[in-house]
């Protein structure tokens, strides 16, 4: 099952065929009360060996587009546009069983609330090696013996022991591990990490971020790294996407984006970050909340809340969705502000 | 383990001791005089006295309690005032009957049941799923007596004389008589041996006697059907709602990611989790066809324990009611021990809760 050669990460160089290229992605949802615009028209590049930071607000879309890519959106939801290209080929004309061996191997996926994610009535080392017989063919009992190995790999003490816990035997912290031991049981090249540290304590967040990058920087894959968490990303993160209801609004790398936000979304979200021995009397919020994604207006997704347009005296927000347009070299906004405004 | 089930075992004790008192009250307290009943109206004050004086039950209501619970307590059911022999001896014989029925009911009720769930869960809102649910409603609102007429009337009124001809009542063909096992392997006889031999289905395959085996068999088929809709119809749509539930959380996600096939993802992380709740309402479910099958025994001509409790009820046969209802009651705790069990195999949570 696993063809690909090893490919060391070539991050630097830009020329490269991207691992991962979404291209004009729609997913709406086919709801009783309306079409949930939940992914509108994301258009986004991975490179091989690079941590992409997916940022924004819950509900902007950053887990959809992420199940996208592995076309497991259900019921009611529906890619309705777009293409996913996954080194070059075009998973939206995969069958079901060529997705299926890419899942899990070629491309494998982290959640948010790690207890939830693994299975309550099998072990941890009966998950991971589920892995190998799925991709490998392996029969179980040497799928645990690999998956041992797997454990010790993400520093999970007494591995052996570790791999007959159930899921309730395990903290937040254990249980993540065990994902990732999971994820990359068969060496993906690309990992997306759904908020993989939002549910665990702070110190907790810390390790799982840090064994992450180790393993990162050891195995050489992707990760698309979704986060609410600003701080997240600054840590890890080589470039940052920011989505907002649905859409791509900016795009950096994570030292231009902090150090130079564009949009004025992006900026909000810097603004609201509290800074230690920083006194305020309050911190920025970005007033008003995000649209709703039936059918939204045809203007900018963001106007609505944006002091920018206000103090710019643009009206153009309203009625025109501006497009994401490259600013600088490797950098993109989608503002009116940041381009020409057609008569 | 061991321990585990010693626990329930015990706990079991208080609560057959109070089935056993309000069975034994009760049955008191229904209007109408075991004498009357069994000797006929015009039966004279002395006449019944004697008959009162000999079952005993010229005696307070408490002091009667007090022998029968000591007579339990040493095998003793008690005599039947209507039939004038052991209540365990008609239980040897009337037992088998209703435990037969029930198996091959809740056999049919799960194989069938679980699989028509799960399709309709796998296939939610399709044509098959509605189809499938309205069959279950239908199931479970069909009165048990007309669909076993109507059964009989299809299967051994119109379809006589084919090959889908079914009898359509009692156990064995008319004058069949098969030779109990320990009878033919020169067993002295005994209870237990009775009774596993009034196991007809068991006592055929053991003796090796086809034709009672397919007698037996045949026989069975109707009132196991009829039998079986209720419990079949809740099974599917329990199981149905159930995998649907499991089917949207996490962990089925994660099965997903992996690259399991849907089957797998369905049946092996889906089921096994949707199975708890389904497996309490089978429990559930053979308990109440260990005692409600009043109905179709009546129907099919089966004398099996509802049959026997509803006649006894009726001739205020007091040991008979208290007797079968013991039984009723134990098969209930026993049953539900086995769900318990089946938990912590199914469920490790409920296993490192119990350790």
């Amino acid at each position: 099952m696993t063809d690909q050669p090893a490919t060391p990460p070539t991050k630097d160089d830009p020329d490269e065929e991207p691992l991962l290229e979404i291209r004009g992605l729609r997913t709406y949802f086919f709801t009783r009360d309306g079409i949930v615009q939940a992914v509108d028209g994301v258009d986004l590049e991975v490179r091989r060996g690079e941590v992409l930071g997916l940022v924004g607000e819950s509900g902007c879309g950053k887990s959809v587009t992420s199940m996208s890519v592995l076309r497991l959106i259900s019921e009611p939801g529906r890619i309705v546009e777009g293409e996913v290209l996954f080194k070059g080929e075009n998973l939206g004309e995969k069958s079901a069983s060529e997705m299926r061996e890419i899942r899990g191997d070629q491309i494998s996926m982290i959640f948010q609330q790690p207890n939830a994610s693994l299975n309550p009535v099998y072990s941890a080392g009966v998950q991971i090696s589920e892995v190998f017989e799925i991709h490998e063919g392996l029969k179980r009992k040497l799928g645990v013996e690999r998956a041992v190995e797997a454990l010790r790999r993400v520093g999970i003490s007494d591995p052996e022991q570790r791999a007959g816990a159930y899921p309730h035997e395990l903290s937040g912290g254990m249980a993540q591990r065990v994902m990732i031991a999971m994820a990359l049981a068969s060496g993906p090249e690309l990992l997306i990490a759904d908020e993989p540290t939002t549910a665990l304590d702070v110190t907790i967040q810390a390790q799982i971020l840090e064994l992450m990058s180790e393993l990162q920087s050891e195995l050489g894959m992707a990760i698309v790294l979704i986060t609410h968490d600003l701080g997240v990303v600054a840590e890890t993160a080589d470039r940052v996407a920011v989505m907002y209801a649905g859409q791509i609004v900016e795009q950096a790398t994570t030292i231009d984006l902090f150090a130079e936000p564009k949009h004025p979304y992006t900026v909000g979200l810097l603004g609201s970050i509290p800074v230690a021995g920083a006194r305020r009397e309050r911190l920025d919020v970005i007033p008003g909340q995000v649209p709703n994604l039936i059918e939204p207006d045809s203007g900018c997704r963001f106007a609505s809340r944006c002091q920018a347009r206000v103090d710019n005296e643009l009206e153009i927000c309203w009625t025109k969705l501006p497009d994401l347009i490259e600013v600088e070299p490797g950098h993109t906004v989608r503002c009116w502000l940041h381009q020409e405004v057609p008569e | 383990m061991g321990r585990f089930i010693l626990r329930r075992l015990l706990t079991a004790i208080p609560v057959l001791l109070g089935i056993l008192a309000v069975v034994f009250a009760i049955a008191r307290l229904i209007p109408g005089d075991p004498c009357i009943a069994a000797l006929g109206e015009r039966a004279t004050e002395e006449v019944c006295n004697a008959y009162n004086e000999r079952y005993g039950l010229n005696r307070s209501i408490p002091a009667q309690f007090a022998i029968y619970i000591g007579d339990v307590l040493q095998g003793d059911l008690g005599t039947s005032f209507r039939f004038n022999k052991p209540v365990t001896d008609l239980m040897i014989e009337r037992l088998p009957t209703t435990i037969e029925l029930s198996v091959a009911a809740l056999t049919i009720a799960v194989f069938v049941g679980v699989p028509l769930g799960v399709i309709s869960a796998y296939r939610h809102n399709s044509k098959v799923d509605v189809a499938t649910m309205v069959g279950a409603n239908i199931g479970v609102s069909m009165p048990v007596f007309w669909l076993g007429l109507m059964l009989q009337y299809l299967f051994a009124v119109q379809l006589k004389d084919t090959f889908l001809s079914l009898p359509p009542s009692g156990r064995l063909d008319a004058g069949m008589l098969p030779e109990p096992f320990w009878e033919k392997w020169g067993l002295p006889e005994n209870g237990v041996f009775e009774f596993i031999s009034n196991l007809v289905i068991v006592n055929a395959i053991l003796t090796l006697n086809w034709d009672a085996f397919w007698s037996a068999f045949t026989h069975l088929i109707l009132p196991a059907v009829a039998l079986a809709t209720i419990p079949l119809a809740i099974i599917a749509r329990m199981t149905r709602s159930s995998l649907l539930d499991v089917l949207g959380l996490d962990y089925v996600r994660t099965a997903r990611a992996k690259g399991q096939k849907e089957r797998m993802v369905v049946l092996r992380h889906g089921l096994r989790n949707a199975m708890l709740p389904v497996i309490t309402v089978i429990g559930l479910s053979l308990g109440a066809l260990m005692g409600g099958a009043i109905l179709t025994e009546t129907i099919f001509n089966l004398s099996g324990v509802g049959k026997t409790l509803f006649d006894a009820i009726e001739s205020r046969d007091y040991t008979v009611v208290q007797g079968f209802t013991l039984i009723i009651a134990v098969a209930f705790v026993l049953v539900n021990m086995v769900v318990d069990i089946m938990y912590t195999y199914l469920d490790p949570r409920v296993r490192s809760a119990d350790a």
